[in-house]
């Protein structure tokens, strides 16, 4: 990449794979879970995340050096905070139905750990232009595994991508649905969301042995 | 009858872990010991007793639409739950820090004990998670919404125990090496909030699937009934459009 030194464009690479968020640090997973049963709420979700972690982590590290450390989880969580609303207001004006389908979970994206885990990690220690990267970064590291989840959840769970029916109609028994295929209707509920990361963590470690952990 | 209701509903139903996945990252990361899952439970259960009925003080007399009334009738119209997320999370900092003073004032073998978990509860989507169903499922009383805050803390404190026993027993067992960990234990959850699912029949929850049942199937009756009047009505065109075939020929 000839715009962005081999550093900083370490900050993004990293994150996809080798030292993803959500399967290698084990940081916010309850979103990861709750909002995957369709696609299209997982790519928005991960597009607000996207905007939240990249400004706050320009913010907090342009305050780094005001911040008094004693305080600083509240001033995090105030930044925030302010730009969660920014988004949920966004969100409702524009997308209203898929706001509902979001419900609370867009509040907690302030409560999500891969922001105040950015923040404590990186931007109380960088500049603003690499915190910025750094965002980005982690926050597509978080929306890959968020838009597998969806889509296999949907597809397999629905018969559906964003809404399209893929496999064909399930009333009239078109494309697969001829050959008896029927769609899993467990795939939408809350426990396959959990053994759907399972296994992606099984595939990634199973072609990546140094993340393998003892116990 | 209403809070030993709730009670039943917010521990085992809509079990913050397994129904609706909140506090996931601390349950996930805190739950490799049973002494040290049990106290991150009982300060999460401490810290949702407080904040739960605090922030519905909160939703109910300044943040609700109609709710800043007891100013004056001119306040009447004033809508300020945009502000709802800011409020939330700064009552729950608040709380988890001044938690903290006083847990080291008073009872500093509990601090040494409960140490770094402390401050990280104010990160716990649990709590917030609290507030905002709370916010969204309209709890009517004070004494209510106590009840909530207590009785989902109690569920997570159960999710994180059960796990944490488990994990414990797991290493004697033959993971496949790459499962070992965090793999096996998103495996494992998922096998029990298929089990906590099966207590969504226990309250209500029998009658409404009943009535669901009866709509879906008038539905699916009323369905079919459109599809063979539509058929009928093609039929019809078809032999008209066969006479006039006919007629002309």
């Amino acid at each position: 990449m000839g715009l962005l030194s081999k550093k900083d464009a370490k900050l993004i690479t990293d994150p996809l794979a080798d030292n993803n968020p959500i399967t290698i640090q084990v940081l916010g997973i309850c979103s990861a879970l709750a909002i995957t049963a369709e696609l299209k709420a997982s790519i928005v979700m991960a597009l607000a995340v996207l905007f939240v972690l990249a400004m706050g982590n320009v913010v907090i590290s342009l305050l780094r050096n005001i911040i008094p450390p004693k305080i600083r989880i509240i001033v995090q969580l105030i930044v925030v905070a302010a730009l969660v609303i920014i988004v949920d207001l966004v969100l409702k004006a524009y997308a209203y139905e898929l706001s509902k389908t979001l419900s609370v979970f867009v509040g907690l994206i302030i409560t999500n750990c891969i922001i105040m885990g950015r923040f404590e990690a990186f931007a109380l220690a960088n500049g603003p232009w690499r915190s910025f990267l750094d965002g980005i970064g982690n926050a597509l590291g978080y929306g890959i595994i968020l838009v597998i989840v969806g889509f296999f959840r949907e597809l397999l769970g629905s018969g559906t991508l964003l809404g399209f029916k893929v496999l064909g109609d399930s009333i009239e028994k078109t494309g697969v649905y001829a050959y008896g295929y029927e769609n899993n209707g467990f795939m939408l509920l809350a426990p396959m969301a959990l053994i759907t990361l399972g296994i992606i963590i099984w595939v990634q470690r199973s072609r990546n042995e140094a993340l393998i952990e003892d116990n | 009858m209403e809070h030993l209701e709730l009670f039943f509903k917010a521990i085992f139903i809509d079990n913050m872990v397994f129904a609706t996945f909140l506090g996931m990252c601390s349950y996930l990361a805190v739950s490799k010991k049973v002494s040290t899952a049990v106290g991150l439970g009982a300060a999460v259960i401490f810290v949702m007793a407080i904040t739960v009925p605090l922030n519905w003080l909160l939703d109910q007399y300044i943040l609700q639409e109609g709710a800043l009334k007891w100013l004056g009738e001119e306040y009447a119209d004033i809508d300020l739950s945009f502000l709802s997320f800011i409020m939330f999370i700064a009552t729950i900092a608040t709380m988890v820090q001044l938690v903290e003073i006083i847990v080291e004032k008073f009872a500093p073998g509990l601090y040494n004990s409960l140490g770094i978990f402390l401050p990280l509860i104010a990160v716990n989507c649990a709590i917030l998670g609290g507030s905002l169903f709370m916010q969204s499922r309209e709890i009517e009383s004070f004494g209510l919404a106590f009840n909530y805050g207590v009785s989902s803390g109690i569920g997570w404190f159960l999710a994180i125990l059960a796990i944490a026993a488990i994990r414990e027993k797991i290493r004697y067992s033959n993971v496949p090496a790459p499962l070992r960990g965090l793999g096996i234990t998103f495996i494992i959850t998922g096998l029990m909030a298929i089990g906590f699912m099966s207590f969504g029949g226990m309250l209500t929850g029998g009658d409404k699937k009943e009535v669901k049942k009866e709509t879906t199937q008038i539905e699916k009756i009323k369905e079919t009934k459109e599809k063979t009047a539509q058929l009928e009505v093609t039929k019809n065109a078809n032999n008209l459009a066969n006479n006039e075939k006919e007629i002309k020929e």
